[in-house]
Parts: structure tokens; sequence; C-alpha cells
């Protein structure tokens, strides 16, 4: 694949979200005037569950139809994968991983099973308990990887994100603006970006 | 004017759906297709669609729906997958051979066992021989063209046969990707209405549906049915002309892409064949001449065409997403290879079957099966005709 095009993996436990912030990060870039794919692995799912997301981002029409084993980004919704799942297999070194963790990169590189590239993290939790009361980590993540890939411009993803949540929480505006600041915070504090 | 927007397949039937309002909907969810009736419950709830939404205890019953509503005169469509195909067995060729042009929005899944819930196409090649129209598509945007071609294939007067629409479960069903969509105005002048010349309800000439057929005529009634799957094949033709025309995509019995050249060739159907695509275009930048025949009608089969297509290529794999259990094929083979048998120098040709119960078929296992083409092509020995990909369990491995 030519680098024209952005592949990112999702790793998440089952009602994390991981689906959904997959699928919002495909609305995001297809607002944006891009080409998208936004789709899960399907299993026997059940909650807690691992489970897997896939998106690609590309200014032109990709017709691959299958998982991506080579991503240029991986997004891990929950720490505790690290040592459940391979979650750097393929992962491109020129690329990066972002973890849902309060601890620093360089803290989590040793259970990265020798990947040489960039590591970020980001508290997700913190940052969706202080902003929106509960524990939704798939919003934070969404602007981390974002803000880590480059693969939208900031302003534009925001602006086309809070048109997004208008339409859907049209019924209860009061959680717009938490969703909000929980991206733009998550775009300022995510670590080793 | 074409509206950009981004859907799942299952989004994109459910749309096309609710631009045409069917008279009558008889749901029952099954994964992966459940989608398609959760959308569609919700355009009866906001009062989108004037249909009559039926919710029924069981797929059996759902085709019973259809089929009494379509003997009445209504244009009836449903939803499912594997083992719902399945339950609805009898009854499909009931629909078929009543000659009512039922709409099935099929989202193909493995049958059980062992039990999984993910895409491959035994469900559908399963009915292949119930006298359903079959059209495959390769993803969200074939899906809904796709759809919006069925009804005028199905309810022609010289065919007037059920059609399943089939997709890819989970692969393309539940991929949210860009696509093209239509007005909801002009999908409904180019749909048009149906206008059946006979119904049990509000017609002067009163007539039976399913009697008994005695000997002497039930023969002659299959070799009808017979002949409208052969008319369909013009029909299918005309309305993707039609569609060219309106909407400015090209439709036909099957996509050729790189074939003007291609020494080498695969034949296959559904989501993969844009997997394909990207092997190809990687293979020619290597001086490789691959192509790709991608089978979008399977019923009627187009036997000439495909073998048309196919006659100057060296060496063809085809590749099944299902398992026939014939012991030397699957049934995309038996077909491809039947249609070749006619050439004078027909292709060296071998089945790979691949992709069973939801396995991955990335860029590289393609591939692994264009490289495996060339080495017949360059020496002329086939070796097994019949190969399952990548498998763990075999001691001689193939591909």
């Amino acid at each position: 694949m030519s680098r024209t095009m952005t592949e990112i993996r999702w790793h998440g436990r089952g009602g994390q979200g991981a689906k959904t912030a997959c699928l919002l990060l495909a609305d995001a870039a297809f607002a944006s005037g891009k080409y998208v794919q936004g789709f899960p692995e399907y299993g026997p799912e059940r909650m807690g569950a691992p489970i897997t997301a896939y998106n690609r981002i590309s200014d032109a029409p990709c017709t691959v139809h299958s998982n991506i084993y080579k991503p240029n980004y991986v997004v891990v919704v929950d720490e505790t994968l690290l040592r459940a799942v391979d979650v750097t297999a393929g992962l491109d070194p020129q690329g990066a991983i972002v973890i849902n963790s309060p601890r620093a990169p360089e803290e989590l590189r040793p259970l990265l099973r020798g990947y040489s590239g960039k590591v970020c993290t980001l508290d997700a939790r913190r940052i969706s308990e202080q902003y929106l009361g509960r524990y939704f980590p798939n919003t934070p993540m969404l602007a981390a990887i974002v803000k880590v890939s480059g693969v939208l411009e900031p302003d534009r993803f925001i602006a086309d994100m809070e048109a997004s949540f208008r339409h859907k929480f049209a019924s209860k505006p009061q959680v717009i603006e938490g969703n909000m600041k929980c991206l733009t915070e998550s775009m300022k504090e995510v670590r080793g970006a | 004017m074409s509206i950009r927007d981004r859907l799942s397949g299952n989004e994109a039937i459910a749309h096309a759906m609710r631009q045409i309002d069917p008279d009558v909907f008889a749901a029952f969810p099954i994964t992966p297709s459940t989608e398609i009736p959760q959308y569609f419950a919700q355009y009866v709830a906001d009062g989108k669609v004037g249909t009559e939404y039926v919710t029924v205890e069981s797929e059996h019953s759902s085709m019973s729906t259809c089929i009494g509503a379509a003997a009445a005169g209504a244009r009836a469509v449903t939803a499912t997958s594997s083992a719902g195909l399945a339950f609805m067995y009898e009854v499909l060729y009931v629909a078929a051979s009543s000659r009512l042009p039922i709409t099935l929005a099929c989202v193909n899944r493995t049958l059980t066992g062992p039990i999984n819930i993910n895409n491959d196409h035994s469900d559908s090649m399963g009915a292949r021989d119930s006298g359903w129209l079959q059209i495959y598509s390769e993803n969200n945007q074939e899906a809904y063209d796709n759809y919006l071609q069925a009804m005028r294939i199905s309810e022609h007067p010289s065919v007037r046969l059920p059609i399943m629409i089939c997709q890819d479960g989970f692969i393309t069903s539940h991929a949210v990707e860009n696509i093209l969509l239509e007005e909801d105005e002009v999908v409904k002048r180019f749909v048009g209405e149906y206008r059946p010349e006979h119904a049990l309800i509000g017609r002067d000439n009163p007539l039976a549906v399913g009697p008994y057929d005695t000997c002497p005529f039930c023969m002659e009634h299959k070799v009808q049915q017979a002949e409208a799957m052969k008319n369909a094949k013009k029909v299918i033709l005309d309305v993707a002309a039609d569609f060219e025309r309106t909407f400015g995509r090209k439709y036909g019995f099957f996509e050729e892409y790189r074939m003007e050249d291609a020494e080498v060739a695969l034949v296959l159907i559904g989501s993969t064949a844009g997997t394909a695509k990207a092997c190809i275009e990687k293979l020619r930048a290597n001086g490789i001449k691959a192509g790709l025949v991608k089978v979008r009608v399977f019923r009627p089969f187009p036997m000439e065409e495909i073998a048309n297509a196919l006659r100057n290529v060296k060496a063809v794999a085809v590749m099944d997403k299902s398992e026939g259990y014939s012991a030397c094929g699957g049934p995309l083979f038996a077909e491809v290879r039947s249609a070749c048998y006619d050439l004078d120098t027909p292709p060296k040709m071998i089945d790979v079957v691949y992709g069973l119960a939801g396995r991955d078929c990335a860029v590289e296992d393609i591939e692994r099966v264009y490289l495996h083409l060339m080495k017949i092509a360059e020496t002329g020995i086939v070796g097994p005709r019949y190969i399952h990909m990548g498998q763990r369990s075999s001691q001689e491995e193939v591909l």
C-alpha cells in the first residue's frame, strides 16, 4: 500500500466503544473529503472480550476488503490488552502506538514486544471522568489518534466532530460540551506525540 | 445528482428499501442481516414508508408472508442470512415456481456447523438450484445499485422470478465506506410501480396459486420456469443499460478487470474482488499479466460469456467461497469449468476454496494464487485441481 493511505488498527474490549470510535473516525475523515473504511472484526462478542476494529483513510478509493496486518498506527483502548494481545504485530516503526494509560510512554515500552517506533499515552479515564462524569474512553482515544497520526487537520476535525455531536445528541444537548472538552483536552494532553 | 455519503452495506440496502417503499416487509432477524429490518423498522416508525411491516416468528414464515403478499399482487421484500435462508428452503422453491417476484437481501454468512457467524457463500450457494435469480455485490455501492435494479429484473413479465441480492456478511454489511446515493424521486422513477398481470386480490380474473400439478402438466411448468431464467439474461442487461444511462454506473453479468491481455486470471464472487484488484495492480507493476473476472450474476449463469472472457487466458483459478462437498470442487468451479468445455483450447483451471467461515483473505493471499497460476502457465503442469487455501492441518500445503 502506498503511504497516501493511512491504516489504523483499534484494540479494545467489548463495551468500551472501540468500534464506535473507529466509525466516528471514519465519519470525521469522510467529512474532510477522504475515502474511508471503518469496520470491526466480529466474533462471539461479549462485554470485556478483546475486539479489533480497523480504519483505512485515503485520498483515493480503496478496494481492499481484508483486515489490516501492517497498520501505520495502533490504538489500544484498554491497557490490560498489552499482556493479552500482540497489539504491535505488523505495526510500522515509522508510525506509532497510542495507549490509554495514566503511565508515561517509556514505562509501557517494555510491554510492547520490541516495538521500536513512537509510543504515546493518554489518561482517557481521567479525562472522560472529569468532563463526562463517566468512563467512556473512546472519545479521548479518538482525539489522541487524530493528533498523533496527523491524518486529519485538527481544527477541521474539531469542527466536524462538533457538528456530528450536535446531530447525534440533538435530544440531549447538555452532553455536547463535555464531549467537545474531552476531544480538545485529549489532543493537548496526549504524551509522546 | 448523486449524493456523496458513507454507509455500511446494510445501511445501503435499508436506504434503497426506504426509497422504493415496498408494500410488504416480512421481518425476522438473523446476524449479520439483522440491521436491515432494524433500520427499516425505524423508517416505518417514523412514517417514512407506507410499508406493511410484518414481524414473524421464523424465516419460514417471513418467506411465506412474502409469498402470500406477492400472490396478492404486492411488492414484497425480506432480508436474511445463513440458517435463516436455510430455514426458508422449502418455500424458496414455492416462491420461484409460483413465479412470484420477491426481493430478498441476502447477507452472506456461513452455514452451521461448527457454529460461526462470519462470511462465506454457503448459504446462497445452497439455494442456487431453487429457481431464484442471484446477484452478488463487491461492496456497499454495488449492494445498493444491485438492489435498485432487482425489482425491474424480477418483476419483468418475461421473467417473474424472485431475486436475491447478496453481499458479504460483515465484510461489506458492517463496513462503513464511501457511497454515492441517488435522489429518492429518481430512484422511484427508475424502479417504477409493480403492476402484476395476475394477482389474487383486486383483479377480474380469478386464479389459483400453488395448486397440485399433475404429471401431464407439471414438467411443462418447470420448463417454463427454466425458460424464464434464460429470459432473465436479456432483462438483466437491459436494466443495467438503463441504470447506466440514469445513474452512470456500469454493470453486466460480470466485471472484467485487466482481462484485455491477461495470462493468468481469477474468477470469484463478492468483496474479495476488490482485494484482488489491488493485488493485480501490484503484480502488473512487476510485469505479471494478471486479470480478474468478478461474477455478479450467478443465476442465471452467463456460461458463453464467461467462456469468452477466459478464452485467451493460460491458467485460471476459480475461487470458491463455499465448500460444495462434491469431492471435486466448489459450485463456482463446476460452472466455470463446464462453461469452458466448449472452448477449442480451454485454459488450465484449478479450484481454490478460500475464506470459509470468515477466514480472512488479504492481498498477499491472492498474490500466492497468482504466482501459483504463473507456475502452471509456464510449466503446463496443473498439479492438484482442488485446493483449500491456508490450511494449518494440510500436510502438503499448496497455497
